[in-house]
């Protein structure tokens, strides 16, 4: 098991090397491939020839991708030095740079930027496990039946609704028309009423898409498993249907629906773009977009890395929980 | 034909594919069992997707789709304004919003028109079917293509090569793609060999999404070839003296088909989904051209005051996708060997 644990978080640590680099490398061989200067791209059209060679050798954009790859990825972990004109800046770990455009601290953006993307996302989660799952139990028990057509054509119509336009169809009905709900983000330690509302909407939109998913991926799972053998022994041998249901049939059921809560958790929790661009929410997504509309490249590098980050830690949470709902499996 | 006689339930039809699992592409088994009349599972599907009702009618939507993007400048030159036509005059120079009720429908602009410039929302919704269907099927195409490819490869050859593949598919699956196309289009240039503006993003598009799209195909590829490259009769093949190339080809992808064309028709509206975030972003194809997301992101600051404009690329969106998906839901359950509706 703990060979096992070190043996991912290896790969899990080469995985996110690969992203940055890939990430940083469509920054300055893109642009060299076609013939522009990265440092004049980053420092804004006008700025003069004497500082844009100032930043270039500032940043260190003059060094070779390989050293910066290596500098940018020590820095997280040791800090980092910027030494231009004369004067040193200390960047201290876990150090992702400065922003080109604000200056300011990409971690500290970072930081402001988590609550609002984590709360938004688990508050949906929460929301459409329960309600795609059970969605999708009862539609597999009832198949055929007018409550599992019913479902499974909302489901779908849900699967094919762009998250972006169900978020305008929200705010457009729920806060302009009817006045339901408020309109902006607040922290939690400010007001919990005001938190609780302005993320409601966001909650049930996004909730609304992944629990379509999720009912029709229980209800194929269900369906698949309620099929299998030992279903039909654990019937034979007399045991009550809400224990084959609820032991036997529930638990092969949640083991692939478990695998990709994972991963859409650790997505979403990476940044929900397009949610959060539709609501205006200042999360990590946002801080994507900003990046990359402003070419920020320190910001688009951090934002990439946590995202990347929560996918795979995400991935490996669950691959380590199998070994614990599912006991076919065993870590080796 | 005896077809009345293999109707008469699905059990029946479900032990058809059952016995003879490696029907497809192999001619030796059509001849043996004339007296019973074998269907072959392709035959077997077609039936079971003409009775699904949902399945027809996705699929008469996507054809009247696909002819509206084929015959856009017919249709808008019969119905519309050309696309890229301001009319100030039907918009309210205070407000920016348009002069008529209801976003300024009428028989003359059958859509309404956009907001602050007047363009006609008819014609930039069949214009935007054409961006949205061929970045759709070319990505998939690409997709497909790929995944089959090295997932054939990983499965069949499996060692160091299934590895290096695996290990390949799973960082793609971590990656983070809208992040990661978006940054890519913004440093995208204008023009690219020989390519304008447009070309230049539709071509990316078609290459991202399809390039993010592989991994998906390519585990399921890989898993099925995994479980029958150990059958009997590639065993028999290679006795036989059959080299590697001709088992891939003969014994193998014929075994393939059902699962990628499952996949391939259920990729589409994903790409379509991905094509529409991405304009919505702004990643998509460069103004003038229209595509539908773009036009939700232009909405985004209009739609409190003209809702009309916002609606009606969403629905666009989700009339599309909804039919792909009722189309390649059917497609998979009649093409699945253990299904029985």
């Amino acid at each position: 098991m703990l060979a096992y644990i070190i043996r991912r978080l290896f790969a899990v640590v080469v995985m996110l090397l690969v992203v940055t680099l890939v990430t940083l490398s469509i920054f300055f061989l893109i642009p060299k491939m076609t013939g522009s200067d990265p440092a004049a791209m980053f420092v804004g059209k006008q700025a003069d020839p004497a500082s844009i060679e100032a930043i270039r050798q500032k940043l260190g954009l003059d060094e070779p991708i390989l050293v910066q790859f290596w500098h940018f990825v020590s820095g997280i972990f040791v800090g980092r030095d910027y030494t231009g004109g004369g004067d040193t800046i200390h960047c201290a770990a876990p150090c992702f740079g400065y922003s080109f455009r604000t200056e300011q601290d990409v971690w500290t953006m970072l930081v402001d930027a988590f609550p609002v993307t984590l709360s938004m996302v688990v508050g949906a989660a929460v929301l459409w496990l329960v309600l795609g799952v059970s969605t999708g139990v009862v539609s597999a028990l009832k198949r055929g039946t007018v409550i599992d057509r019913a479902a499974m054509i909302t489901a779908l119509a849900g699967v094919s609704l762009p998250i972006f336009f169900t978020a305008m169809l929200a705010m457009l009905v729920f806060r302009t028309q009817l006045h339901w709900v408020d309109a902006s983000y607040v922290p939690i330690t400010e007001s919990f009423g005001g938190w609780f509302g302005g993320l409601l909407l966001p909650w049930v939109t996004l909730a609304f898409l992944y629990a379509a998913m999720y009912a029709r991926l229980t209800r194929a799972t269900m369906l698949e498993v309620l099929g299998e053998d030992y279903i039909r022994t654990a019937r034979a041998k007399g045991l009550p249907e809400p224990v084959v249901l609820g032991k036997h049939a529930m638990r092969s059921t949640m083991t692939p629906i478990l695998t990709i809560f994972g991963m859409d958790l650790g997505a979403l929790i990476g940044g929900a773009i397009l949610t959060e661009t539709a609501f205006s929410l200042h999360g990590l997504g946002g801080l994507a977009i900003k990046g990359v509309s402003e070419r920020d490249l320190p910001l688009i590098l951090a934002v990439t890395l946590i995202t990347a980050a929560c996918v795979v830690i995400a991935n490996l949470v669950v691959d380590l929980l199998y070994a614990v709902i599912d006991p076919r499996v065993r870590l080796a | 034909m005896t077809a009345p006689l293999h109707e008469t339930s699905a059990g029946e039809a479900t032990a058809t594919v059952d016995g003879a699992p490696d029907a497809p592409g192999t001619p030796d088994n059509s001849g043996a069992s004339k007296a019973i009349e074998g269907r072959s599972p392709w035959k077997i599907a077609w039936t079971r997707l003409k009775r699904d009702k949902l399945a027809l009618a996705g699929a008469f939507v996507v054809v009247f789709l696909i002819l509206v993007a084929i015959f856009a400048p017919v249709i808008v030159g019969l119905l519309g304004h050309p696309p890229d036509e301001f009319h100030e005059d039907q918009i309210d120079p205070l407000f920016g919003t348009p002069i008529g009720s209801w976003g300024g429908v009428s028989s003359d602009f059958l859509f309404g028109v956009e907001p602050v410039n007047g363009r006609d929302v008819f014609s930039r919704i069949v214009y935007g079917a054409r961006i949205s269907l061929l970045v759709a099927f070319l990505a998939a195409v690409f997709a497909v293509f790929l995944g089959t490819v090295l997932g054939v490869i990983a499965g069949y050859f499996g060692g160091w090569v299934d590895a290096a593949l695996s290990r390949v598919m799973d960082v793609m699956l971590a990656f983070p793609q809208l992040l990661f196309t978006i940054a890519l289009v913004s440093v995208l240039p204008n023009e690219f060999l020989g390519l304008d503006g447009s070309g230049v993003r539709i071509a990316a598009l078609v290459l991202v999404i399809g390039f993010f799209g592989w991994p998906y195909v390519g585990r399921i590829v890989r898993g099925q070839t995994l479980s029958l490259r150990n059958r009997e009769y590639v065993e028999a093949a290679q006795s036989l003296g059959a080299g590697r190339f001709y088992i891939l080809r003969r014994e193998l992808l014929p075994n393939l088909l059902a699962p990628i064309m499952v996949y391939a028709t259920l990729m589409i509206p994903t790409n379509i989904l991905t094509e529409a975030a991405l304009s919505f972003l702004g990643a998509g194809v460069k103004p003038p051209t229209a595509s539908w997301g773009q036009m939700l992101s232009t909405a985004i600051t209009t739609y409190e005051s003209d809702p009309l404009f916002m609606v009606i690329p969403g629905l666009a969106i989700f009339i599309t996708v909804l039919a792909f998906n009722l189309f390649g839901d059917g497609v998979r359950d009649a093409l699945d060997p253990k299904g029985s509706r």
